[in-house]
């Protein structure tokens, strides 16, 4: 069972790494405004989807959740099986992390100055993200994870398909340049076209809608501190 | 087999790169220890890490690997007896979310006591107390985290350690006290004497010196 948001990429991730081993689960929507009795005993320290419950026990975080569904359903591996290059997986899903997603998600609640240096921040990471698509990708390696597959890291990064043009919207400021990060875009479009990605797909309208509401919610508690 | 070579760049203060010292102590695994100066890095560390250019970098055979909690899985699965992770998909997922807790929430809150004052500091003190007691909840009745011996979350949460050290420095009253948190407290004094961890801290004075050095100020305006 999968406690989650529909506009989460948390909750994407998850469900991607569950499609991806072609594991059958229940999903249950939750209600921001009223969490159910269920996550909040399944996840009463942060509160948050996703939540994976998993003949009834949960695990919550969503990398932590990746790695478990890695660990006890073998087929499909998403993180490679060498140590080392576990280990550059494990590596490159904590900066995106910390630069990229956690950057987005402040810039998209912050203003003014406070917000041109988390675009700054932003902007930055993602110049070492294109490095490592120039690197790591070309013709034949489509993907992070080697070749024509999808892997962690590529599971990780993959809400920026979907997100990141509307938070960039919402937020009113602009990261993403195909001509500066061709390597990047191209990802991009190939991780979109992915056959059990592409449903998923949430429509841009219904989450700026969704987002653009959350941004002025949290800017006007930031307001009436 | 051929030589294994292990080099860990790290600095004498720093709690995640003690943390490489007590993985690799724990596996026996023989290494060389670079010390950094983080005011003038090596180019070697620059070279090994250049994403991030900090410490701790683990070097095996020529490659590096950076990120403490990755480096330690990295040393878990490369040397696989003395398991510092459990063997359970579940277990692991568990010491896995409590080193995130530690890292993302615990940490940043540890770091804001030594600089808040007043109300804010008050603050920042329950909201680590509340933090501790979540952790109590996860070691239950065990001697450490990973149960008998040190495992993966008893590593990651050296940092209170730093804290209690810092608090001393700094002539706090201690938030980790047996009255209030008698099960982490009892937790603590069994990491404090394990033989290994005795190994990976800090030297006491100098430890408290270099608090006292960069959070001292708090104390002035108090």
């Amino acid at each position: 069972m999968l406690l989650g948001f529909w506009f989460s990429p948390f909750v994407k991730r998850v469900e991607w790494a569950l499609k991806f081993k072609g594991i059958e689960y229940d999903y249950v929507e939750e209600d921001l405004t009223n969490k159910s009795t269920l996550l909040l005993t399944s996840n009463p320290i942060h509160k948050k989807v996703p939540v994976l419950l998993h003949n009834g026990k949960p695990i919550a975080e969503s990398l932590v959740i990746i790695e478990y569904i890695d660990e006890t359903w073998k087929r499909n591996p998403i993180l490679p099986q060498d140590p080392y290059e576990r280990a550059m997986a494990r590596f490159w899903a904590n900066f995106i992390e910390q630069k990229v997603t956690k950057s987005t998600k402040e810039a998209l609640v912050s203003q003014g100055e406070q917000q041109e240096k988390k675009v700054k921040e932003l902007k930055e990471a993602m110049d070492v993200v294109e490095g490592e698509a120039k690197a790591k990708l070309n013709d034949k390696t489509l993907f992070f994870g080697g070749g024509n597959g999808v892997g962690y890291v590529d599971i990780v990064l993959g809400w920026t398909c979907n997100w990141m043009e509307t938070i960039e919207e919402v937020g009113g400021f602009k990261v993403l340049d195909p001509e500066s990060q061709p390597q990047f875009h191209k990802w991009m479009a190939n991780f979109r076209e992915v056959p059990f990605i592409k449903p998923t797909m949430e429509p841009k309208e219904k989450l700026v809608e969704f987002f653009r509401m959350l941004r002025q919610d949290r800017l006007g508690l930031v307001a009436n501190k | 087999m051929a030589e294994e070579e292990v080099k860990l760049f790290g600095t004498w203060a720093s709690p995640v790169s003690r943390r490489i010292e007590v993985a690799l102590k724990l596996k026996g695994v023989q290494y060389e220890y670079i010390e950094e100066d983080l005011t003038n890095k090596s180019p070697a560390l620059l070279n090994y890490n250049p994403v991030n250019k900090q410490i701790p970098v683990l070097v095996h055979n020529g490659k590096p690997v950076a990120e403490s909690l990755v480096i330690i899985e990295y040393i878990d699965e490369t040397w696989k007896h003395n398991p510092i992770l459990p063997a359970d998909p579940y277990e692991r997922a568990m010491a896995r979310f409590w080193a995130k807790y530690i890292d993302e929430k615990f940490w940043p809150a540890a770091m804001k006591i030594v600089v808040a004052k007043g109300e804010e500091q008050k603050g920042e003190i329950d909201e680590i107390q509340q933090q501790m007691k979540n952790l109590e909840g996860e070691l239950k009745e065990k001697k450490f985290f990973g149960g008998e011996s040190l495992g993966f979350l008893d590593i990651a949460a050296n940092i209170i350690i730093w804290l209690v050290v810092a608090q001393e420095a700094l002539g706090m009253d201690q938030i980790l006290n047996e009255e209030k948190l008698p099960v982490l407290y009892g937790w603590l004094q069994r990491l404090l004497d394990d033989a290994v961890i005795k190994e990976c801290v800090p030297p006491k004075d100098r430890h408290l010196d270099l608090c006292k050095v960069k959070f001292g100020s708090s104390i002035a305006s108090k």
